[in-house]
């Protein structure tokens, strides 16, 4: 087992009256990927979004290597090396590949784009995913299949010497083929040494690709458990009822958002 | 970059150089959409020429380029501006009130302040336009359209619906007006500075380029880091400035400040002009020389209406149907959503 690169100590998190996270410990490990699953309303974006600092938390610690580290916003977290990759693949259709993957963050030569620069870095970056599906890095991503332009989204949160990317849902509005070369590609982002933390909510996804799976219920930590030690309809217990044999709650019934 | 250790070089050598063609180049450099613009006006510049051989004379292409200046210049902001995804109708009420601002400070104060303060009060309007737009979070098209009317209304109260000053003997303006610099008018100047370093600023740096990418799809923008804010409030500033400029142009042209007759209707030129030019009204897409090919072309048509001795009224109904075939032809390219039903 590798050493944690991330972790969450005891983090709450409201909105107003509504105690959306309570008390989450959650790790990170390079080169693992690490499940987040739970029902809808369980907190999982929510996590996310404190994670990537889109949320400040309310209490508990954030470690990123070991160190404790205060996260106010999304540009302190990709200084870190933490990267998000949005359920509503945020690419903006007009531009190409390679614009889409530099957005918000050009390189430039004087006051210049440098353009051969950041198209090499992100044929560079496409190649070492061994990614073969993008043709050339000057088509406009309007006119790229979803699971290419989710590769695309993919390869730009790597492309900044990332450690840490979290992905939501990144097959939901995949078909079958284009879910297999997203799940192919998250797999070699591991493989590559980067803590990935997936959210799914297809199960054999999950079971195909994590190493470990973290269970929210209703806000809170169920369990947080190697993969190979779980089961399909385990999983499924844990995140509808929080509990599943002696895995899970203490008391999953008293609990209350 | 950890991530590109084991890329192998040999393999992406090859690919880094683009491989194209000549022919590739130039239709790349020129745009697709702008070829189409050019076949247009080839052929609207031999229909015209056939039948008036007057019109090649240089002293009428001079006309020309000196007519198409002030709406030139609004176009290439509004472009700009619906680049953004935004849409600034006020820029024509901004032009009047800024050739009103400029004559009458200039009768106080001479031809620099007079400049200067029209040039001021176009960045205070654009802000306003762009505070509404921001944090009003009012629909562009209706934050403007209420400034097209008050900027008008302001630029009347100031002036009291008057002609104001007479900058007719003023050295400074007439240079602007007739003067030239190299044999070239210094109207071509002004508009062919501003629109080179429009062209540059959105093809070769990181603004234009963001410029593009909130065109395109904001939430992206915003989640890039891109403060959208702080960009929707400069281009419309520097609309309002760009758009007072044109005014200075027509204090100098027609002698005095205008608060109406020589700005009324110049959004619609503007607009008429971007979309002709291959600007998508939903922003992301469009060209600067597409928008100042547009523009030649139209001031064409205008000389065209003239020299064939159409009544100039045709002028608006010609620019009014240019604009919906520049939309229909752009709607139909893009296959968007049309208003009612699909067919």
């Amino acid at each position: 087992m590798s050493e944690p690169i991330l972790s969450l100590r005891g983090v709450n998190k409201s909105f107003g009256p509504v105690h959306v996270l309570h008390d989450i410990d959650f790790t990170v490990r390079a080169g693992e990927v690490t499940a987040l699953v739970g029902d809808n309303g369980a907190g999982k974006s929510t996590l996310v979004k404190c994670i990537a600092g889109i949320h400040p938390v309310d209490s508990g610690e954030i470690l990123f290597d070991g160190k404790p580290v205060h996260i106010h916003g999304p540009r302190d977290a990709a200084a870190l090396g933490i990267e998000v990759v949005y359920q509503d693949l945020a690419l903006a259709d007009n531009l190409d590949v390679v614009q889409n993957m530099f957005l918000g963050r050009e390189r430039l030569s004087g006051f210049l784009l440098d353009e051969a620069e950041m198209e090499l870095a992100a044929r560079r970056t496409l190649a070492s995913l061994s990614v073969r599906t993008v043709k050339s890095v000057r088509t406009p991503v309007s006119s790229l299949s979803g699971g290419q332009r989710q590769t695309v989204a993919i390869a730009k949160a790597v492309l900044w010497d990332s450690k840490v990317v979290l992905l939501d849902e990144p097959t939901a509005a995949l078909g079958v083929a284009q879910t297999r070369q997203v799940l192919d590609l998250v797999r070699r982002l591991a493989e590559q040494g980067l803590g990935v933390v997936l959210i799914s909510h297809n199960m054999n996804d999950v079971l195909e690709v994590s190493d470990r799976i973290a269970t929210l219920y209703l806000g809170r930590m169920a369990a947080e458990l190697p993969t190979r030690e779980l089961n399909h309809s385990q999983v499924v217990e844990l995140i509808t009822a929080g509990r599943s044999g002696d895995l899970g709650l203490a008391r999953p019934d008293v609990v209350t958002i | 970059m950890k991530a590109t250790a084991e890329a192998p070089e040999a393999e992406l050598a090859p690919q880094a150089v683009p491989r194209r063609s000549g022919v590739r180049r130039a239709l790349d450099a020129i745009g697709v959409q702008n070829v189409s613009l050019l076949i247009a006006l080839v052929a609207l510049v031999a229909l015209i020429g056939s039948k008036h051989s007057e019109f090649f004379l240089l002293s009428n292409i001079e006309v020309i380029g000196t007519a198409i200046a002030v709406m030139g210049l609004l176009a290439i902001v509004e472009t700009v501006v619906i680049l953004l995804g935004g849409l600034d109708i006020s820029v024509g009420s901004a032009a009047g009130l800024g050739s009103v601002v400029s004559a009458m400070v200039f009768t106080h104060s001479g031809a620099t302040l007079g400049i200067l303060a029209a040039l001021g009060v176009g960045l205070l309007a654009g802000l306003v336009n762009g505070v509404v737009i921001v944090y009003g979070r009012v629909n562009p098209v209706v934050a403007t359209l209420a400034t097209l009317a008050a900027y008008k209304g302001v630029a009347q109260l100031v002036s009291n619906g008057r002609a104001q000053g007479y900058t007719g003997t003023d050295a400074a303006f007439v240079f602007i007006a007739r003067g030239a610099i190299a044999g070239i008018p210094t109207l071509i100047w002004i508009l062919a500075i501003v629109a080179l370093i429009a062209h540059l600023v959105l093809r070769y740096t990181d603004l234009g380029r963001n410029i593009y990418a909130i065109g395109g799809n904001d939430t992206a923008a915003r989640l890039a880091g891109i403060n959208i804010n702080r960009y929707i409030l400069a281009v419309y500033a520097i609309a309002g400035v760009v758009a007072t400029l044109a005014g200075v142009l027509i204090t100098a042209r027609t002698g005095s400040g205008q608060p109406v007759s020589g700005s009324e209707g110049l959004e619609l030129q503007a607009v008429t002009a971007a979309a002709l030019g291959g600007c998508a009204l939903q922003g992301g897409r469009g060209t600067i020389a597409g928008t100042m090919l547009a523009v030649i072309m139209l001031g064409v048509l205008d000389n065209g209406i003239i020299l064939f001795g159409v009544n100039p009224f045709w002028q608006n109904v010609a620019r009014g149907a240019l604009l919906v075939i520049a939309v229909v032809i752009m709607q139909l390219r893009s296959g968007e959503r049309r208003v009612g039903m699909p067919t």
